[in-house]
Parts: C-alpha cells; sequence; structure tokens
C-alpha cells in the first residue's frame, strides 16, 4: 500500500498541470482596456469570450498597448504614465513602471526589442528594453527656442525607427534607434499648426500627421527624408467656419486602402478620401458626425467610423468601391473602438456606458456576440505583433 | 398650531436657498458628472490631471476668476481645442461644475 503513495503524488502532479496550462497560441487573442476600472480583459475571438482580467494598470483613460513580436505580451500606455507588461497566456501583470506624469501612447520597434512611450508631461520620448523596461533613451521634446512640447502620433518605421510628432512646436521628429543608447535624431520644422495625431501607411513609408491649427496633413516619405515634410489636403476646409471638436479624431486607424486613404475631418461631418498616387483630395463622404475612428476592414472593402460626442451612440459603414454609407446602427451608448478580427469578419465594439463589447458579423452586420465589460475603451488584437505602425 | 406656521415659514424660507446651492438636481448631477469625467476626460484626463488639455485640479485651477471658468466652459476658448458646451449645459451647470472642480469633487 505505502509504495503507492510516491506514484498517487506523481499522478497528482501530472494531472494539476494538465488542468493548469493546456497550450495554446495567441493569434485569436485580444486585450479590452477598461478604462475606469483601470485593469484589462484577455479576451479571445474564436468563441468570442473574456479568459481573464489583469488589474492594478492605474489611469486607462486613453490607454492604448502594443504588441510584443511573438504576441505573448501586451504593454499598455497608461494615461497616468504607467507602462505595464501583461502576459496574454500567463494572464497576469509582469513588469510595471511609472516612466513619466502623463503619457498618450506608444510604440514598438521593428526587431522588437524596443518600446518607445509619447509622453505630455513632460514632454518627450522615452525608449525602454521591452524585455527588462530598462530606460535606454530620453529625448526631451524642447524646440530650439526651449519650449516644452506634448509629443503625439508615435509610431515605429523600418530601421529601428521611431517618428513623433510636439504639438506646439509644429515638429515632426524621426529617431534612428539602431544603437538604442545613442540615437540620431532628425528634426523637421515648421510642419504645420498643432499636429494632433500621426499614423503610419501600412507599408512603413508614409508619416501623416493631422493639423488641428490648420486644415491639412503633414506628410514624410520615410524612404526619402532629403524630400522633406510636403503638406497633403491644404486647406480642405476652404476658410469654411469648423464645427466645435468635442473629441480628437484618432488616425492610428486610418483606412489605407491601397490606392486610397480616408481620413476623417477635423470639425466636420465628413471622412476626407485622398488619392496615394498624387496625394490630392479624391472627394468627401457626408456622415452622421464628426468621425473619431474610421477603420478599414482588412479587405478595404469597408470602412467603419464612430463619431465624437454628442454622437458617440452611432457607427456607419462605408462601402469603399462606391464611397456610400450603406448601414448605420446604434450598437450603444459611448461607442468609442472599433477592431476587427485579423481576417475580418467580425468588428469588436466597444461601448463605454453600456459596459459592452459587441461583436458583429461585418457582411450581414448582425450581432453576434456581447461580452461585459467596465467602461471598455480600446481593443487590441494580437495580429497588430506584426505590422508597423500598430 | 402656531409652532406648524413656523416651520413652514421657515422651508419656504430655506427651499431657494437649498435649490441654489444645489444648482442641478441629483439625477442631473449624475450625468454631468459622467459628462466631466468620460467627455471632458478625452482631453483633460479621466482623473482631470491633464492630457491635451491643461490639468483641471483645484491647485491649478485656483488662481484664475470664476466666471472666467464658467465662460471657458460655455464658450469655449477660441484659438485652442477647447470647444463651447453651451449647446449641452446651462449656465446654472456650468457654475456647479466650476465649484466641483475647485473643491476637487469630480
Amino acid at each position: 500500500m505505502r509504495g503507492w503513495v510516491p506514484f498517487l503524488a506523481f499522478l497528482l502532479l501530472v494531472l494539476q498541470g494538465c488542468a493548469q496550462a493546456p497550450l495554446r497560441g495567441t493569434g485569436d487573442l485580444g486585450v479590452v482596456i477598461e478604462r475606469a476600472a483601470g485593469s484589462v480583459e484577455i479576451v479571445e475571438t474564436s468563441g468570442r469570450t473574456v479568459l481573464a482580467r489583469v488589474t492594478g494598470l492605474g489611469d486607462l483613460s486613453h490607454a492604448s498597448l502594443n504588441f510584443s513580436r511573438d504576441a505573448r505580451y501586451a504593454y499598455v500606455f497608461g494615461r497616468d504614465g504607467g507602462l505595464t507588461q501583461v502576459d496574454l497566456l500567463q494572464q497576469k501583470l509582469v513588469r510595471r513602471t511609472l516612466q513619466a506624469g502623463n503619457s498618450i501612447g506608444g510604440a514598438i520597434s521593428q526587431d522588437g526589442r524596443l518600446l518607445a512611450v509619447a509622453n505630455y508631461a513632460p514632454g518627450g520620448v522615452k525608449v525602454f528594453d521591452a524585455a527588462t523596461l530598462e530606460l535606454l533613451a530620453d529625448i526631451p521634446a524642447v524646440d530650439d527656442a526651449g519650449k516644452p512640447s506634448k509629443v503625439i502620433g508615435l509610431v515605429d518605421a523600418a530601421g529601428n525607427r521611431f517618428v513623433w510628432s510636439l504639438f506646439e512646436a509644429g515638429e515632426i521628429w524621426v529617431g534612428d534607434f539602431r544603437d538604442p543608447r545613442r540615437p540620431q535624431l532628425r528634426k523637421f520644422r515648421n510642419v504645420g499648426k498643432e499636429p494632433y495625431d500621426a499614423m503610419v501607411t501600412a507599408d512603413g513609408r508614409h508619416y501623416l500627421a493631422g493639423l488641428f491649427g490648420e486644415d491639412g496633413l503633414a506628410m514624410l516619405d520615410l524612404w526619402n527624408l532629403d524630400a522633406g515634410v510636403t503638406r497633403v489636403l491644404d486647406g480642405y476646409g476652404r476658410g469654411e467656419e469648423k464645427l466645435p471638436v468635442y473629441k480628437m479624431p484618432h488616425l492610428e486607424g486610418w483606412a489605407a486602402t491601397g490606392t486610397e486613404l480616408l481620413v476623417p475631418a477635423v470639425g466636420r461631418h465628413e471622412v476626407l478620401v485622398v488619392d496615394q498616387g498624387n496625394w490630392k483630395e479624391a472627394g468627401r463622404i457626408a456622415v452622421h458626425g464628426q468621425p473619431v475612428f474610421v477603420v478599414a476592414r482588412p479587405d478595404n472593402r469597408q470602412v467603419w467610423v464612430n463619431f465624437a460626442f454628442p454622437h458617440n451612440d452611432t457607427v456607419q459603414v462605408i462601402d469603399v468601391p462606391s464611397r456610400r454609407v450603406v448601414h448605420t446602427f446604434k450598437p450603444g451608448r459611448g461607442v468609442l473602438h472599433i477592431e476587427f478580427t485579423p481576417r475580418g469578419e467580425h468588428a469588436w465594439l466597444s461601448a463605454r456606458d453600456d459596459n459592452k463589447v459587441l461583436v458583429y458579423d461585418s457582411e450581414t452586420f448582425a450581432l453576434v456576440g456581447e461580452l461585459p465589460a467596465d467602461s471598455p475603451s480600446g481593443i487590441f488584437f494580437t495580429h497588430r505583433a506584426h505590422r508597423t505602425g500598430l | 398650531m402656531k409652532r406648524c406656521r413656523h416651520s413652514w415659514f421657515a422651508i419656504v424660507l430655506v427651499i431657494p436657498c437649498v435649490a441654489l446651492a444645489a444648482g442641478p438636481d441629483t439625477a442631473r448631477q449624475g450625468e454631468i458628472t459622467h459628462l466631466v469625467r468620460q467627455d471632458c476626460g478625452s482631453c483633460h484626463g479621466l482623473t482631470l490631471a491633464g492630457g491635451l488639455g491643461l490639468p483641471l485640479h483645484p491647485e491649478a485651477l485656483r488662481d484664475k476668476p470664476k466666471e472666467s471658468l464658467v465662460a471657458t466652459i460655455l464658450f469655449g476658448r477660441p484659438g485652442t481645442a477647447m470647444p463651447p458646451w453651451a449647446p449641452f449645459l446651462s449656465e446654472t451647470e456650468a457654475e456647479w461644475i466650476v465649484d466641483m472642480l475647485l473643491q476637487g469633487k469630480f
């Protein structure tokens, strides 16, 4: 009888091991920001369920995140300057550092080794080792006159570079971090008044900063920095009075369909269409309110749009070939974000004031799932790990 | 009976004062608090510690005249990203917001 004890103990250990960690991939995982609770939900898009909640991430209003290149970890950038590494498989917080007083977002380098964080206060960019969160470089956003700026529109680019913009100074800076402790900076001045957010096209070539202080975008060709910054859609409002802006548009999700770029107009109930061949305005699409996110389905056939307060209960779907709004619906109160599954069969929407994440079929527009979430804002799926600018 | 009449008199006197001090009713206060945290918070931060917009903590506002804070909420600040909230808030409600902000109560 006594001889059974070690065997039973062994069996128990084996069974425990099985129960604890079934092997799984991360390709269908995602993270939902719970902005008020300072927590995130780890979700999976195959069965559309919440797997776990991770708490203790601080002030997550306006939080965004990047995934590690193995898509196992999420690096969450909080408004309070917190940078938190979350393990999607072990479903826990791994590391956390308070790196600034007030920050707006970040980016992960092409090789996955560096994390850059854009800060409002004190304004600048800090670069960390993605494995240890050790600080490697600290670049204050101070212009030649010694005036500090808030940093916005930070993205990654080829060659282990990061690109960002200075809100007050109206500058775009390109940092080469091949030697992370000795970054090489190139500054482009007078790019336009108050760049408020920026994006890089999916091929990583063009960096576009939206301007709040004037109508237009500042564009930098990252394949040819010597060409400098050029102006796109200059004066698209043509002197018309702008409507008051109750929420800044976001450019990270700008829809680049390959030949056309669909861009939220600032202070207008319009989505602008830009021809990517000549960078001229190719059309305007009238929409329900002031667009915030303009997000292309992965096949680029549709673009989904959500809106600023007081129209943030509505989402519209634009058919790209015909440039027509083909579907308008009200998924819930306070729709803050739209994220497509990797191949686009479903769109996940966060309804902040209904404490829900809603999943829609992108062909039939039928509601196919609903997940509880506490004041959800950003939704991020792991396929972002392998895309430049996300 | 006399006593009773006195207390009625007192209540009638007190009610307008309470109404003035309290501003919007409880339900509306809830709506406005939500608006301040979520919609003002999208620029000023959920905890109002600042973002693209300035911090709205009491120490950041204390040296500014109350009327100009109320006017900023109602009419915005031209030339900046601050929009006018008059379409959504009355003057009394904007005053209530300023009082609450100055007391750090959001």
